[in-house]
């Protein structure tokens, strides 16, 4: 993993090649993503990247009916909502993801606890496409 | 840390707010001159201007609202204040209950004697989906907004976390908005001011005079879950779970504990201040509720001396209904899960041991962002001075507390007021 360094826009380089990274404590053992230099839990600086497997499980979610610019560029809207969420990596973290592939014509029938593979999602954005953290059930 | 108070008292001797709601013909300098007129109104003793030493001004963005920056030396100087040393203190929505406890920190180190504080927010210029942009700034624009958050949505996922770890009841959000809106109804200042039976009959009213079908709702609960009237934002968030965009001003004076018997016999003291901060809503130590709130909580009680059981009422940060619920139970009104509950019995009402949001919360009475914090202190200001008119609680209240949150809980600032006369 030397190909990344710790500045937070690499999480997105990673990203674009099917990684999901982050940075584990040397000292305290203690993961988080994206990666970051500084351990929020003991405060030491002895972080080291790491590749996270993509595994997680839906910690919480919405269904978005008013979409931000961005995300009306992408075409959603209240006709066409989407899913956006907190997923619990199987190694402990937690993300921010667009979760792909469920019904959201109930999204009282969403169910929290399910199993969640990393994927991700290209969109328009600033008149480039980029490549978004998103997860599908497994 | 926690344990240590304030070097010197400092009270409240004036207060006043504009109208919350969409000025058009309005800008940020108009708003906070009505406000500070009231203010100067308010003083029973009168105010000479000259006093002033100081001004502390809370605003979120009129950089990306009005394309205004430096905002505070403009305000200070249609106010009259010129000279003196002006600041302006951004923490989104809770950038004047911060500008609060600064403008508080800077008399009791004894630097000055006589410091206004304030916030003003005029949102209502944009386009919808641009105010939606320009909140969004107060999340994390490199890693939450670009999975596709908007502010409702950081609300919406706690309450889908919250309702999954206690199967707490989602009628528990209408009853919120119900309860504010009633609250609201009495407040002439409020944004809507105006029931939710009320908005009810309104729309009944408008659809029989157009010629179309008149809406059958029978309560308020059928209303609320009318997916027409009360359309999705973000799931389970509705509109009337949403607090609106608005345009307003708030302002009070605050003076250095010896001399508020200069300025009135009935001052308001601050005893209790605390504020906490927070990462992200995903790396957070919970998502069922705010640890920020926690922590200022906790410093605000041990400055006070006191515990939430000693509170007589709180103005409680409700950007959306879910807020309200977790902030009954981040300030220890309520036990961990028992907020959902509290709200649905009424606990929570106006005429009960503990009232919340008298003034119609943010729900009800608009939320300018920038000027929500000291808009809430506007309440307690009337509250313990019994003047609240209609509003107004029995009992003459003597404690009461406010609690102001910044963007999905990054910022918490919560201070606690006393009333000795």
């Amino acid at each position: 993993m030397t190909e990344f360094n710790m500045n937070s826009k690499s999480f997105y380089a990673a990203l674009n090649e099917g990684k999901l990274i982050g940075s584990r404590c040397k000292k305290c053992g203690y993961q988080v993503s994206p990666q970051r230099l500084i351990c929020p839990k003991c405060h030491s600086d002895q972080m080291t990247l790491i590749e996270f497997s993509g595994e997680g499980k839906l910690a919480a979610y919405t269904v978005i009916y008013v979409p931000p610019t961005e995300m009306q560029q992408a075409g959603y809207n209240n006709k066409n909502p989407y899913c956006v969420g907190v997923v619990e990596l199987k190694e402990g973290p937690r993300v921010n993801a667009q979760i792909l592939d469920l019904d959201l014509a109930q999204p009282a029938e969403i169910k929290i606890g399910i199993q969640l593979q990393m994927t991700s999602v290209v969109r328009e954005s600033k008149g480039s496409s980029q490549k978004f953290l998103a997860f599908k059930p497994v | 840390m926690s344990h240590k108070k304030f070097a010197r008292g400092v009270a409240i001797v004036g207060a006043g707010m504009s109208k919350f709601g969409a000025f058009p013909d309005m800008t940020s300098r108009d708003l906070f001159v009505e406000a500070f007129q009231e203010l100067k109104a308010s003083i029973d003793k009168g105010l000479n201007s000259n006093d002033i030493q100081a001004f502390y001004l809370g605003n979120f963005s009129s950089d990306q609202f009005e394309k205004q920056a430096h905002l505070a030396p403009i305000i200070a100087s249609w106010v009259g204040l010129s000279p003196i040393p002006s600041l302006r203190i951004e923490d989104a929505c809770a950038s004047s209950g911060v500008a609060l406890r600064e403008a508080a920190i800077s008399i009791a180190s004894g630097l000055y004697d006589v410091v206004l504080v304030g916030g003003v927010e005029k949102m209502t210029d944009l386009p919808i989906a641009e105010v939606t942009d320009a909140l969004a700034t107060a999340a994390d624009t490199q890693f939450e907004i670009p999975a596709g958050f908007t502010f409702p949505g950081f609300y919406a996922a706690m309450a889908t976390a919250y309702m999954h770890k206690y199967n707490a009841d989602p009628a528990a959000f209408a009853h919120v908005s119900i309860k504010n809106h009633a609250n609201g109804a009495l407040n002439e200042k409020a944004q809507f001011g105006q029931s939710i039976p009320e908005i009810m009959e309104k729309k009944k009213a408008r659809a029989a005079q157009k010629g179309r079908p008149v809406p059958s709702w029978e309560n308020e609960f059928e209303f609320l879950s009318d997916p027409k009237a009360n359309p999705n934002i973000a799931w389970p968030m509705r509109l009337f779970d949403c607090s609106p965009v608005s345009d307003g001003a708030a302002t009070v004076l605050l003076v250095s504990e010896e001399l508020a018997s200069k300025y009135t016999d009935k001052p308001v003291f601050i005893i209790g201040s605390g504020q906490g901060s927070d990462g992200a809503l995903a790396e957070r130590d919970s998502l069922t509720y705010i640890p920020a709130a926690v922590e200022a909580a906790k410093q605000a009680y041990d400055m006070a001396g006191i515990g939430p059981e000693e509170v007589d009422f709180a103005e409680v940060h409700d950007c959306f209904t879910i807020a309200e619920i977790m902030a009954t139970e981040d300030l220890g009104f309520f036990k961990r899960g028992g907020g959902w509950k509290a709200a649905m019995d009424g606990r929570t009402s106006r005429n009960s041991q503990c009232p919340i949001n008298i003034s119609g919360g943010l729900k009800s009475k608009g939320h300018p962002v920038g000027a929500s914090g000291v808009g809430q202190v506007i309440e307690v200001w009337k509250q313990l001075r019994g003047i609240a008119g209609e509003r107004q609680l029995p009992a003459n209240p003597r404690i009461g507390l406010t609690h102001n949150v910044g963007g999905s809980g990054q910022t918490c600032v919560v201070h606690i007021y006393e009333r000795r006369r």
